[in-house]
């Protein structure tokens, strides 16, 4: 009787200390909530901090102005302010990137999904992931003092900095991106559909390109998408080689100012904190970041809703 | 009269290798150039830069004349940089991944972290850069400085750490979370004692490995570290600095070719430190891995 009572005594000491301690805890996981909201305080304050200097700017810049007119000038006497001219920089060279990237990189990974054995790939895919990990001044001075004085030799009027170089290069710095994204969307492709194809009589290359391909399509624009967002925000890459004047073309061999590139420039540079140079680089930021954002969440997006509807099948 | 399939001659059908076979080879042809292009870049700057590292390189400040220029203020700068982004960003991202994945219920602010988290990915670095020349250096007074560099880094690989640890949480299997709790141990000290320790390598690689990407960028520093001349060691973490791709970076901008010798020597450097610390991290994750088998 008494055994019993002390055991239950015992038990019930034990639930107050359990008790106790999780309330204690409260306090631990508030505080790795605080850590996971500070990632929301980070977006937020990017907005905050682009939106506010962009007012400043706009104030003095109509958002007319900025959006059509087509020469950027800030240092000249008769200061332009024309987004347009940045954009097109960056458009060229991303778009010469994609250019690159596209003919190269999907059949990459169709291959590395559905040709190549397992022990291949898991050699191919560490070492094309390679060109990720490069850093990017890397790239830049591959693009500046190797591919550059390559193309002078067939194209004698390249000048030294050009839309051309840096695209190319850029193109194979986010080959990865979409060799890697596409990878692995074609290896979700459940094997029945494969194994449907081949019975009804297709040839290997009929499924890939018939059945595989088409059932991963939209991951693969998912995975391009990703990689032009990454495109357009490259920086170092075109501030070293594509040049720093702001020209609106669409000629590859013109030299190019990309709106990166811009904010670069101004950084470096000796504009002093609060001038309308400093504010123009901040209403720059603003449209490279919703620009970038655009083509990287709906890439997410689309990358998450492809995934689910293959495991779904 | 129903006519029957022709089985036989259909078995025998001969299909032509020709397609499979060109498509083959063209994704050779693909990989041929990939794999070039990867070559070249690795093996240009070697050949360009190798001649110029030496003691002396890695020892001198920078210097008008390129023969004298050295790299020294620029990889101490790198080395500190990284240290105390790891410190700053270590600490936070592990701890948002644990609430993400071992406490949060899955409402809609823990599906808006997360959406927000996958979104911060896609921000180019140097917006990242705007961010913290305005916020760190100027809001917070801690101008062109070390530390302002690495919280801005830090910003930079918030996400990637969060994601890599949230995989390395993930891995530990369900069972030891259930035997701790049944044991009567509470959701936090099943984390802090059992499911932590053992997602600890997981943890430690991904960080690290998402650390050599950043300090790769310069991008986000290029605002903040605008000072490529800095002939001094940074001292206390409110000093001023440079890191190798900015000091690379400023090289390359100069018409005399000595300078670009000396860009592809700083890359050099630059690339065996990322080098060393993705050894380190495949390194650790073996040996921390031998101990952990579920």
């Amino acid at each position: 009787m008494q055994v019993g009572e002390r055991a239950r005594a015992a038990e019930l000491q034990r639930q107050a200390r359990y008790v106790r301690k999780r309330r204690r805890e409260r306090v631990v996981v508030f505080g790795l909530f605080l850590c996971s909201l500070i990632s929301v305080l980070v977006t937020f304050s990017i907005v905050l901090v682009l939106w506010i200097e962009s007012v400043g700017f706009f104030r003095e810049v109509p958002l007319k102005r900025f959006l059509t007119e087509t020469e950027w000038s800030p240092s000249f006497l008769e200061k332009h302010y024309g987004i347009i001219a940045l954009a097109s920089g960056t458009f060229l060279t991303s778009g010469i990137a994609m250019a690159v990237a596209l003919p190269l990189g999907i059949p990459l990974a169709v291959y590395l999904s559905e040709y190549a054995s397992l022990h291949t790939r898991n050699i191919l895919k560490p070492t094309i992931e390679l060109l990720a990990g490069i850093p990017s001044v890397l790239y830049g001075y591959f693009a500046l003092l190797t591919v550059t004085p390559l193309l002078q030799q067939f194209i004698p009027s390249l000048p030294a900095f050009n839309a051309l170089a840096p695209g190319i290069v850029l193109g194979f710095m986010i080959l990865p991106t979409i060799t890697s994204l596409s990878d692995d969307v074609i290896r979700a492709v459940p094997q029945k559909i494969r194994d449907a194809s081949l019975s009804l009589g297709a040839t290997k290359l009929q499924t890939v390109f018939r059945a595989v391909v088409p059932a991963a399509r939209s991951g693969i624009v998912s995975a391009c998408l990703l990689a032009l967002a990454r495109a357009v925000g490259e920086t170092m890459l075109v501030t070293i080689a594509a040049g720093q004047v702001p020209v609106f073309t669409l000629n590859p061999l013109s030299q190019v100012q990309t709106m990166s590139a811009y904010i670069a420039f101004v950084s470096l540079g000796d504009i002093p904190w609060g001038s309308l140079e400093y504010r123009a680089s901040f209403a720059v930021g603003l449209s490279l970041f919703f620009s970038s954002l655009l083509f990287h969440s709906f890439g997410i997006l689309l990358k998450g809703r492809t995934l689910r509807m293959l495991r779904g099948m | 009269m129903v006519r029957r399939p022709d089985i036989r001659s259909w078995a025998k059908r001969r299909v032509s290798p020709l397609p499979e076979w060109l498509f083959l080879v063209s994704c050779w042809l693909c990989l041929l150039i990939v794999l070039a292009v990867l070559l070249t870049i690795l093996g240009d700057v070697v050949v360009d830069g190798l001649p110029r590292l030496g003691f002396k390189f890695l020892t001198s400040f920078p210097s008008r004349r390129p023969e004298d220029a050295g790299i020294f203020a620029a990889w101490v700068g790198t080395v500190y940089v990284m240290v105390l982004t790891a410190v700053l960003v270590i600490p936070v991202g592990v701890g948002a991944a644990i609430y993400l994945e071992e406490f949060s219920k899955g409402g809609w602010l823990a599906r808006l972290i997360e959406l927000n988290i996958s979104n911060l990915a896609g921000v180019p670095g140097i917006v990242y850069g705007l961010l913290g020349l305005q916020l760190f250096a100027r809001w917070f007074r801690l101008g062109e400085s070390l530390l302002a560099g690495a919280l801005t880094l830090s910003l930079v690989v918030l996400p990637v750490v969060v994601a890599a640890s949230r995989e390395a949480l993930r891995s530990v299997p369900r069972s030891i979370r259930e035997a701790a709790l049944a044991l009567g141990a509470t959701p936090w000290e099943t984390v802090r004692d059992h499911v932590l320790p053992l997602a600890f390598s997981g943890i430690l690689t991904g960080s690290i490995l998402a650390l050599s990407r950043a300090i790769g960028e310069a991008a986000p520093l290029i605002t903040i570290g605008a000072l490529t001349y800095v002939a001094f060691l940074p001292r206390t973490p409110l000093d001023p600095f440079t890191v190798l791709p900015i000091q690379a970076y400023n090289w390359l901008g100069r018409p005399q070719p000595g300078f670009a010798q000396n860009a592809a020597a700083a890359i050099i450097v630059l690339m065996i430190i990322l080098l060393l610390l993705n050894a380190g991290a495949i390194v650790m994750r073996n040996f921390l891995q031998k101990k952990t088998r579920f």
